[in-house]
């Protein structure tokens, strides 16, 4: 093993501290009745926001709703929204709040974000197998894609939202605490067990007995 | 340092949020615990492989619903 892979992860901006030129240009016109300029803001993100959905609802057709729900709030609520933070990650909180109802509504006993959680010794892990460099680039991109998709569906509700949004969207743990609710170190102790679950489930297809 | 201890501090150490002590204790444990580097690593590519992971299109349906809502919405708004 390289003394590299003991390096933390590599320091970059988060998306939600990088605003991409021309987004509060496109806000500031779409607040203004510019109805191409919010459309533009949708093109950009509605991948994104659908795949948040996607992975907190796990369910077609409830992220559908939620995704539309989410764009057509911000829409309406738009000069509310002050430019404190980047408009994407205000976008992530309102659909965030739309899968989380979704989720709750055909799981009303099951969604509980802020239950304790237990930091016990089950949470060394047993697997540890070496991976090798570049496992993803073993699968081709869909195969991944699902592959993904399947792990962090697996996961339990109130582990995967936090990964989703401090791992995927990238939000800082503050960030992500004020939008769901939850303290600082609650979501630190959820993102640390939602870590070390996925990389115990993305084993089997990682471990360098795989794709060799 | 236990490999406990690696495992509680292990989302901090990978964000860079530990004090420097305790940064270099782990940093020790870690050069010589063949285990522990294995799961930060892995943990590391976890967190990298997910982040760097594309989302898929839209399926054309769900884009159209969409941009069919909206229409609407914004039609109603106007109004």
């Amino acid at each position: 093993m390289s003394s590299s892979k003991l390096d933390p992860m590599p320091r970059r901006p988060l998306p939600s501290q990088v605003v991409k030129d021309d987004e509060p240009v496109l806000v500031a016109a779409a607040k203004g009745g510019d109805v191409s300029a919010f459309e533009t803001l949708v093109g950009r993100y509605e991948r994104k926001i659908f795949r948040l959905t996607q992975n907190i609802t796990q369910n077609r057709e409830d992220a559908e709703d939620a995704m539309q729900e989410a764009f057509l709030n911000a829409y309406e609520h738009l000069q509310n929204f002050e430019g404190n933070s980047r408009f994407y990650t205000w976008l992530v909180r309102i659909a965030v709040n739309q899968a989380l109802m979704k989720l709750r509504k055909r799981r009303p006993n099951v969604v509980s974000l802020d239950e304790e959680v237990d930091t016990g010794e089950d949470m060394v892990p047993r697997d540890v197998e070496d991976w090798g460099p570049s496992p993803a680039d073993r699968y081709a991109q869909t195969e991944l894609g699902d592959i993904l998709a399947k792990t962090i569906g697996e996961l339990d509700p109130s582990f995967r939202v936090v990964f989703q949004l401090r791992d995927i969207e990238e939000l800082s743990t503050e960030e992500t605490a004020e939008a769901l609710g939850l303290t600082v170190p609650a979501v630190k102790s959820r993102l640390l067990r939602a870590r070390l679950k996925l990389r115990q489930a993305l084993n089997q297809y990682f471990h360098r007995g795989e794709h060799q | 340092m236990k490999c406990k201890t690696i495992i509680t501090e292990l989302a901090d150490y990978l964000d860079e949020a530990l004090d420097p002590v305790l940064r270099t204790q782990i940093e020790e444990h870690l050069g010589k615990c063949k285990d522990c580097r294995v799961v930060v690593d892995t943990c590391k590519q976890t967190i990298e492989i997910f982040c760097n992971s594309e989302p898929a299109p839209l399926p054309p349906s769900t884009r159209m619903r969409l941009h069919e809502a909206l229409a609407k919405r914004l039609r109603r708004v106007r109004a």
